[in-house]
C-alpha cells in the first residue's frame, strides 16, 4: 500500500496533540518546540503535495492522492474518502503553512501553555481534514471538530470580551450547521443508493426536483455564508477576531474563512447549478454589499485589529462576487487567488498588528503616529502589506481582484459590478488613512520612545508570507496553471 | 540594443533592490549605484533611439504569458516604437539630472539612501509603463507609479502636511484609476484582448459598438484625468509640492503626471474611433488648462506657481491630442498629435529645469515664497540665467524649445476659435506668470535682507544638471522645427504622418502674445507702473478665485471627503447596532424564551405531573374516611341511601330517579366525608391516632 499522504496531514497533527498532551505542564518550551516541529510534517507534506500536484496532476480535474473510499460504517454507507485536486492543494498549502507560522506566534502563550498547544494542533487536523474530506460524513465531522479548539482558544486566551465572542462565535457557526445538516440528510434520502459520496452526489443531484434543490443550495449557502462571511452574517466575526489571540486571528482569517468559500466550490456550487443560476445575481449583490459595506466600516474603526477585520468582509466579499461569476473560468480564479491572496495578506497583518500590541499594549490607532521613524523595519513590513491589501499591483492582491472583476464584468450585470469597483478606492482610503495616523506624522517620543523594532521571531512569521504575497502577485501563472482543469471543469458543472 | 530594452526599466529595479538590502547603510554607494544605473539606462535608450530613427520607426515587440487561464491570459511585454522611445530618453533624462542633483539637494539627509532607493523604484514603474505593450501591463506600472510617489511626497513623513499630501495624491489618482479599470474591463469584454496592437485593430475595424467604445475611451481617459492632474482631479498635484523638490521635478513636471499625456496618445486609436470622447478630452484639457493657469498668477509660493504651470500645461497637451481625435474621426487632418507628444518632450526638460531651479533657490534662501525673495541673479549666478532660460522656453519665445511645440498646439487648435482663442489666453497668462515669477525671484531689491545675504550658489553637483537642461529647454525643439523634412512630426506619428508647414501668420501672433505677457509681468513687477495691489482690489473676486484656487479643496471636502466619513461611520453604528442588535438581539430573544420555557416547564409541566400525583394523594385521604370497616358504618350508610331514594322516588314520582342513584351516593360520601373532617377538626383528633383506633378495633 501507498503511504497514505492525505491521511498522514489529518493524523500527524492529532497524534501530535497526544504527544503534547504526555507532555509535562511546566516546559513551556519542550511544548513549544514539540509542536511547532509536529506541525513542520503537515507543512512540508502540503509544500511537497503542492509541488507535485503542479508537476503531475494539474493537468486533470480529477482527484489525486485519493484514499479510498473504504466503508466506514458499512450500514449507513458511510465511507472513509479522501481526495484533493486544483482547489483544495492551495489550500492545504495555505493551513500547512499559516499553522506553522502561527505556532511560532504564539510562543508568547505563558497561561496553560500546554493546553494551548494541544487544542491548536486538534484544530489543524480538523482544518487538513475539511479540505481533503469526499464524504459528506467526514466533512461534516472535521466542519465540526474545529469548532472545539476554536472555541477554546478564543474563549480561554481571548481579551477582555473572550467569553461573548467565543460563544457567538460557536453558536452562530454551529446554527449555519444546522442547515447543513438538513441539506445533507435531504441528499442522503433522495439518493438511490443512499450514500454520503460527494463526488456521486455532485453527479446525481442535479436530477433533484427544482424545489429540493433550492431548500438544498439555500440551507447549504446559509451554513457556508456564515464561515465566509457574507453580509449580513458577519458580525461574529469582528468580535472573534479582536477577542482572539494573534495567532488565533491568523487562522481565522487565514483558514476558518476559505472553509466557506471552500465548501462552496466544492459543494453547493456544482451539486445545485440550477438553483445557483437563479440566485447568482442575489448572491454577487450580497458579494457587492459586503465590499463597499465592509470596507466603509472599516473606515470608522479605532481599533486597529478591529479595521483588518472589517477589511476581510470587504476582501471577501470580492470572492461572493466572484463565486456569482459562474460562467467564468477568470472569476473563479480570482476567486481562488483572493482566497489565497486574503490569506497570506490578512494574515501578515493581524500577526503585524499583534507584533505592534504586544509592545503598545494597545491597539488604538489614535494611540500612535510617526512610528515610521522610530520602528523603520516593522513600518516597512506593515506598509508593504497595507499595499498588497489594497491591491496594489506586484502583489497578490491586485491580479485576484483584477481577475474578478474582468470575469464578473463579462458574467454578471455591468452596473453592479461597476459599483462594485468603488471598493478599490475606499479599500485604498481606509488602509491609507491608518497608515498615516499610525506610521506618519509626529513621533510621540515621550509616550512610545521604549518601543522596539520587529524581532527575528516575528520577523520568520511575516517574510514568509511578504514573499509569496511578491511571487503570486510578480509570477501568478504557476498557480493559474495549477487551477486551471479543475476550475474549467467546475464550471461546465455548474453549466449543467 | 531594442530586444534587451527591457533592461532600461529593469537597471534601476536592480538598483532599488541593492540599495534595501545591501548598500543602504552606505550613503556614496547608493547614490553612486543609482546614479551608475540610470545611466546606464540612458545611453540605451538614446541608443534604442538611435535604432528607431535607423529602421524609420518600426516596431519592436516581445511578451511572455503573466497568467495562464483560459480566456484571460494577460501578457507582459514591451513595445518600443518611436513614441516610446522618444519617452524613454524624456524619462531617463530627466531622471539622471534629478539623481545627480539630488546628490547635492538632499545632502545631510537621515534618509538619503532611502531616497535613492524609491526614486529608482519609481524609475522602474515609469519606464516599465513607458515599455508596456498592452493596456494591463500599463496599468500594473501606472499603479506602481502611483506608490512611489506616494512614497516620495511622504517622504518627510514626519511633516504633517507631507503625510496629508501623500495620501491625498494616492487617493485622488486612484479615483481617476477606477475609470481606468472599468475601461479596461470594457475592452477586455468586447475586444477580448488587452494588447494594443490587437485592440487597435478591432477598433479600426469596426468590430466594437461605437457605444461602448465612446466608454471605453472616457472611462480610460479618467486614469490621464488623475495621474496627469486634470480638472476635476487636480487637487493633489499643488499639494504634492510637499515632497523634496527633486521630486516635484521628476514626478510632478517631467515624468509621472507626462504618463496621462502618454496613455492618450498611446490609445489615440480607441479616441479617434470616438469624436465624442474625443471631444470630451479637449474640454478637459482646455478648462484645465484655464483654470490652473489663472490659479498661477496669484499663488506666492514658488513650487506651487509652478505646479499650477504643470497642470496648465498638461491641459494643453490634452488638449491637443483631443482635437487630435476629434478631427481625426471627422476627417480634418490635424497636428495634434504631434504638437502634444512634441509638447510633452519640450516640457518635460523645460519644466524639470524650472523645478530644479526652483530647489536651488529654495536651497539657497531657505524659503518658497517669492515675496521674501528678490534680487537673486546677483547671487545664482547659475540658477538665475538657467531659470530664465527655462521661463523663456515655456513662455514660448522664439527659437527655444516652449516656441516650436506651443507653436504647433495653437495651429492644432486653430480650426476650433473657441478653442484658439483661449489656448492664446492661456500662452499670455503662461508667460504673464513665469516672468512674475521670475521678477520677484531674481530681480528688483531684496525683500528679506537677511536671507538675501545668506544666499549662496548650490554646489556643481546640482548645477551642471541645470546647465544640462537649459540647453535642451533650448535645443529639444529644433528636431520638430516646421522647415526639418524628417523631423519629429513624421517620426512619431498616428496613422499618416503630419508635415508642418511653417505658419507665419500664426508664430507672429503667438510670439506677440508671449511678449505682451512678458511686458505685462515687466511693467507690474519690474518697473512697478503698475500696482499689482490695486489690480487685486479692482478684480477682488476674480483675485479671491484665483488665489483661493477656486475653493476646490473645500468643496470636495465639503461634498465627498465628509460625507463618505460619516457614511462610514453611519454604516458601522448601523453594523454595531442594527445587524448585529439583530445578532445579539436573537440571542436574547432565545434567552427569554428558554426562560419562559423554563417557567412553564417548572410551573405548568412539571406542575400538571406532581399535581395528578398531588390529586390521587389527596383523594385517596379524603375517601378513607368512607373506608371505616365498621359494620354499623355500613349499615347506616345503606339505610340512609334507601332513605334518600326512598325520599326522591316519593317525591318525583319518576320512574327515570334511579338514575340518580350513583349522585346520590355521591353525594352521600361527599356529605359523610365532611362531617368526618368537621368532627376531626372538632375533636382535634390526629389522623394518627385514628388509624390507631381503627386498627385496635
Amino acid at each position: 500500500m501507498e503511504f497514505p499522504i492525505l491521511s498522514s496531514l489529518i493524523f500527524v497533527p492529532l497524534l501530535g496533540m497526544g504527544v503534547v498532551m504526555l507532555l509535562p505542564k511546566e516546559s513551556h518550551k519542550a511544548i513549544r518546540w514539540t509542536s511547532t516541529i509536529i506541525s513542520l510534517f503537515p507543512m512540508f507534506v502540503s509544500f511537497w503535495l503542492t509541488w507535485d500536484y503542479f508537476f503531475n496532476f494539474s493537468h486533470s480535474a480529477a482527484m489525486a492522492y485519493v484514499e479510498g473510499p473504504f466503508n466506514w460504517i458499512p450500514s449507513l454507507n458511510i465511507q472513509y474518502y479522501l481526495g484533493v485536486d486544483g482547489i483544495s492543494v492551495p489550500m492545504l498549502f495555505l493551513t500547512g503553512l499559516l499553522s506553522t507560522i502561527s505556532l511560532i506566534a504564539s510562543f508568547g502563550i505563558t497561561n496553560r501553555v500546554k493546553e494551548y498547544f494541544a487544542f491548536f494542533l486538534l484544530l489543524e487536523a480538523g482544518m487538513m481534514g475539511v479540505f481533503v474530506a469526499l464524504d459528506f460524513f467526514l466533512f461534516y465531522v472535521f466542519w465540526e471538530i474545529m469548532l472545539v479548539p476554536m472555541y477554546f482558544l478564543i474563549g480561554v486566551w481571548g481579551g477582555p470580551r473572550k467569553e461573548y465572542a467565543a460563544i457567538k462565535f460557536f453558536l452562530y457557526t454551529l446554527f449555519g450547521s444546522i442547515f447543513m445538516l438538513v441539506s445533507i440528510l435531504i441528499l442522503y434520502f433522495t439518493s438511490e443508493p443512499h450514500t454520503l459520496n460527494m463526488m456521486t452526489l455532485i453527479e446525481t443531484s442535479p436530477a433533484l426536483s427544482h424545489t429540493l434543490q433550492m431548500v438544498c443550495f439555500i440551507f447549504f449557502f446559509i451554513a457556508f455564508a456564515i464561515k465566509v462571511p457574507v453580509w449580513p452574517f458577519h458580525t461574529w466575526l469582528p468580535d472573534a477576531h479582536v477577542e482572539a489571540p494573534t495567532a488565533v486571528s491568523v487562522i481565522l482569517a487565514g483558514v476558518l474563512l476559505k472553509m466557506g468559500t471552500y465548501a462552496m466550490l466544492r459543494i453547493s456550487w456544482p451539486m445545485f447549478p440550477e438553483a445557483l443560476r437563479t440566485l447568482s445575481f442575489w448572491i454577487a449583490l450580497l458579494g457587492v454589499i459586503a465590499i463597499i459595506y465592509g470596507a466603509l466600516v472599516s473606515m470608522a474603526q479605532k481599533d486597529l485589529k478591529k479595521l483588518v477585520a472589517y477589511s476581510s468582509v470587504s476582501h471577501m466579499g470580492y470572492c461572493m462576487l466572484a463565486l456569482a461569476a459562474v460562467s467564468s473560468v477568470t472569476a473563479i480564479a480570482g476567486c481562488m487567488f483572493q482566497m489565497i491572496s486574503h490569506g497570506l495578506i490578512t494574515g501578515a497583518l493581524f500577526l503585524l498588528v499583534g507584533v505592534i500590541y504586544d509592545r503598545a499594549h494597545t491597539r488604538e490607532i489614535a494611540a500612535f503616529g510617526g512610528l515610521g521613524a522610530k520602528l523603520p523595519v516593522y513600518s516597512g513590513i506593515m506598509v508593504f502589506f497595507s499595499m498588497a491589501a489594497l491591491g496594489l499591483p506586484g502583489m497578490s492582491g491586485f491580479i485576484s481582484e483584477f481577475m474578478i472583476f474582468v470575469g464578473a464584468f463579462s458574467a454578471l450585470n455591468k452596473v453592479l459590478v461597476g459599483i462594485s469597483v468603488l471598493g478599490v478606492v475606499l479599500g485604498a482610503a481606509y488602509m491609507l488613512r491608518m497608515v498615516q495616523r499610525v506610521f506618519l506624522g509626529e513621533f510621540d517620543i515621550a509616550r512610545w520612545g521604549g518601543l522596539k523594532d520587529i524581532n527575528i521571531r516575528e520577523l520568520v512569521t511575516v517574510v514568509p508570507l511578504m514573499l509569496l504575497t511578491l511571487f503570486v502577485g510578480i509570477y501568478p501563472k504557476p498557480l493559474s496553471i495549477l487551477l486551471n482543469a479543475t476550475l474549467e471543469h467546475l464550471v461546465t458543472l455548474m453549466a449543467r | 540594443m531594442t530586444e534587451y530594452s527591457f533592461l532600461i526599466a529593469l537597471l534601476p529595479l536592480l538598483s532599488f533592490v541593492m540599495i534595501v538590502f545591501f548598500f543602504r547603510w552606505n550613503e556614496k554607494l547608493s547614490a553612486g549605484f543609482s546614479i551608475a544605473m540610470i545611466l546606464t539606462s540612458w545611453v540605451m535608450s538614446v541608443t534604442v533611439l538611435i535604432e528607431q530613427l535607423g529602421s524609420h520607426g518600426q516596431p519592436y515587440e516581445a511578451f511572455y504569458k503573466f497568467v495562464d487561464i483560459i480566456r484571460f491570459a494577460p501578457e507582459i511585454g514591451i513595445l518600443i516604437d518611436p513614441l516610446a522611445a522618444v519617452m524613454l530618453v524624456v524619462v531617463t533624462t530627466v531622471g539622471s539630472c534629478v539623481q545627480i542633483y539630488s546628490v547635492g539637494y538632499m545632502h545631510g539627509d537621515p534618509r538619503f539612501s532611502r531616497f535613492f532607493s524609491y526614486l529608482s523604484l519609481f524609475l522602474f514603474s515609469m519606464l516599465g509603463l513607458v515599455l508596456a505593450n498592452n493596456f494591463f501591463m500599463i496599468f500594473i506600472f501606472w499603479e506602481l507609479v502611483g506608490l512611489t510617489s506616494y512614497l516620495l511626497i511622504g517622504f518627510w513623513f514626519e511633516k504633517a502636511s507631507a503625510a496629508n499630501a501623500c495620501k491625498k495624491a494616492f487617493l485622488t489618482t486612484r479615483v481617476g484609476d477606477l475609470g481606468f479599470l472599468v475601461g479596461l474591463f470594457l475592452l477586455s469584454v468586447y475586444a477580448g484582448t488587452f494588447n494594443y496592437g490587437e485592440v487597435f485593430d478591432q477598433v479600426a475595424g469596426g468590430m466594437i459598438p461605437t457605444g461602448i467604445l465612446t466608454a471605453a475611451a472616457i472611462f480610460i481617459f479618467c486614469g490621464a484625468v488623475g495621474k496627469s492632474a486634470q480638472f476635476p482631479l487636480h487637487v493633489w498635484l499643488p499639494d504634492a509640492m510637499e515632497g523634496p523638490t527633486p521630486v516635484s521635478a521628476l514626478i510632478h513636471a517631467a515624468t509621472m503626471v507626462a504618463a496621462g499625456v502618454y496613455l492618450v496618445a498611446r490609445a489615440m486609436t480607441v479616441f479617434v474611433g470616438s469624436a465624442e470622447a474625443s471631444m470630451v478630452v479637449a474640454v478637459i484639457g482646455l478648462v484645465t488648462s484655464l483654470m490652473a493657469a489663472s490659479i498661477a498668477l496669484t499663488q506666492n509660493d514658488i513650487k506651487r506657481v509652478l505646479a499650477y504651470s504643470t497642470c496648465s500645461q498638461l491641459g494643453y497637451m490634452i488638449m491637443a491630442l483631443g482635437l487630435y481625435g476629434y478631427d481625426t474621426a471627422t476627417g480634418v487632418h490635424s497636428p495634434g498629435y504631434y504638437a502634444g507628444t512634441f509638447h510633452l518632450m519640450t516640457h518635460a526638460f523645460f519644466k524639470g529645469l524650472l523645478f530644479l531651479g526652483a530647489g536651488s533657490v529654495i536651497h539657497a534662501v531657505h524659503t518658497n515664497d517669492i515675496r521674501k525673495m528678490g534680487g537673486l541673479l546677483s547671487k545664482l549666478k547659475i540658477t538665475g540665467p538657467t531659470f530664465i532660460i527655462a521661463s523663456l522656453s515655456i513662455a514660448g519665445i522664439f527659437p527655444l524649445s516652449g516656441f516650436w511645440s506651443k507653436d504647433e498646439i495653437v495651429a492644432a487648435s486653430s480650426h476650433h476659435p473657441v478653442f484658439f482663442i483661449i489656448t492664446l489666453l492661456i500662452a499670455f497668462m503662461t508667460a504673464f506668470y513665469m516672468f512674475r515669477l521670475c521678477f520677484l525671484t531674481f530681480f528688483g531689491q531684496p525683500r528679506e535682507q537677511e536671507r538675501f545675504d545668506h544666499a549662496h550658489e548650490s554646489p556643481k553637483v546640482m548645477t551642471y544638471p541645470l546647465i544640462f537642461l537649459a540647453v535642451l529647454s533650448v535645443c529639444a525643439g529644433w528636431v520638430g522645427i516646421p522647415w526639418l523634412q524628417h523631423g519629429f512630426a513624421s517620426f512619431v506619428s498616428h496613422g499618416e504622418p503630419y508635415h508642418p508647414h511653417a505658419n507665419w501668420l500664426l508664430m507672429i501672433v503667438s510670439t506677440i502674445v508671449a511678449v505682451s505677457g512678458i511686458g505685462l509681468a515687466y511693467l507690474i513687477y519690474y518697473k512697478q507702473s503698475i500696482s499689482a495691489d490695486q489690480l487685486a482690489e479692482r478684480f477682488k473676486v476674480l483675485h479671491k478665485l484665483s488665489y483661493n484656487k477656486f475653493y476646490f479643496d473645500e468643496i470636495y471636502d465639503f461634498i465627498l471627503l465628509q460625507p463618505i466619513l460619516a457614511l462610514g461611520r453611519l454604516m458601522w453604528r448601523f453594523d454595531a447596532g442594527i445587524i448585529d442588535g439583530l445578532v445579539n438581539g436573537a440571542a436574547w430573544f432565545t434567552i427569554l424564551w428558554s426562560d419562559i420555557k423554563m417557567w412553564f416547564d417548572k410551573w405548568i409541566v412539571d406542575g400538571a405531573v406532581n399535581g395528578a400525583g398531588w390529586i390521587v394523594r389527596m383523594s385517596g385521604n379524603l375517601l378513607r374516611y368512607l373506608q371505616t370497616g365498621r359494620v354499623q358504618f355500613y349499615t347506616f350508610f345503606a339505610i340512609m341511601l334507601i332513605v334518600l331514594m326512598a325520599m326522591v322516588k316519593l317525591e318525583s314520582g319518576s320512574p327515570d330517579a334511579e338514575a340518580g342513584l350513583p349522585l346520590l351516593s355521591i353525594l352521600l360520601a361527599i356529605g359523610i366525608i365532611l362531617l368526618a373532617l368537621m368532627s376531626r377538626s372538632i375533636g382535634r383528633q390526629s389522623p394518627t391516632t385514628e388509624t390507631k383506633q381503627e386498627e385496635t378495633i
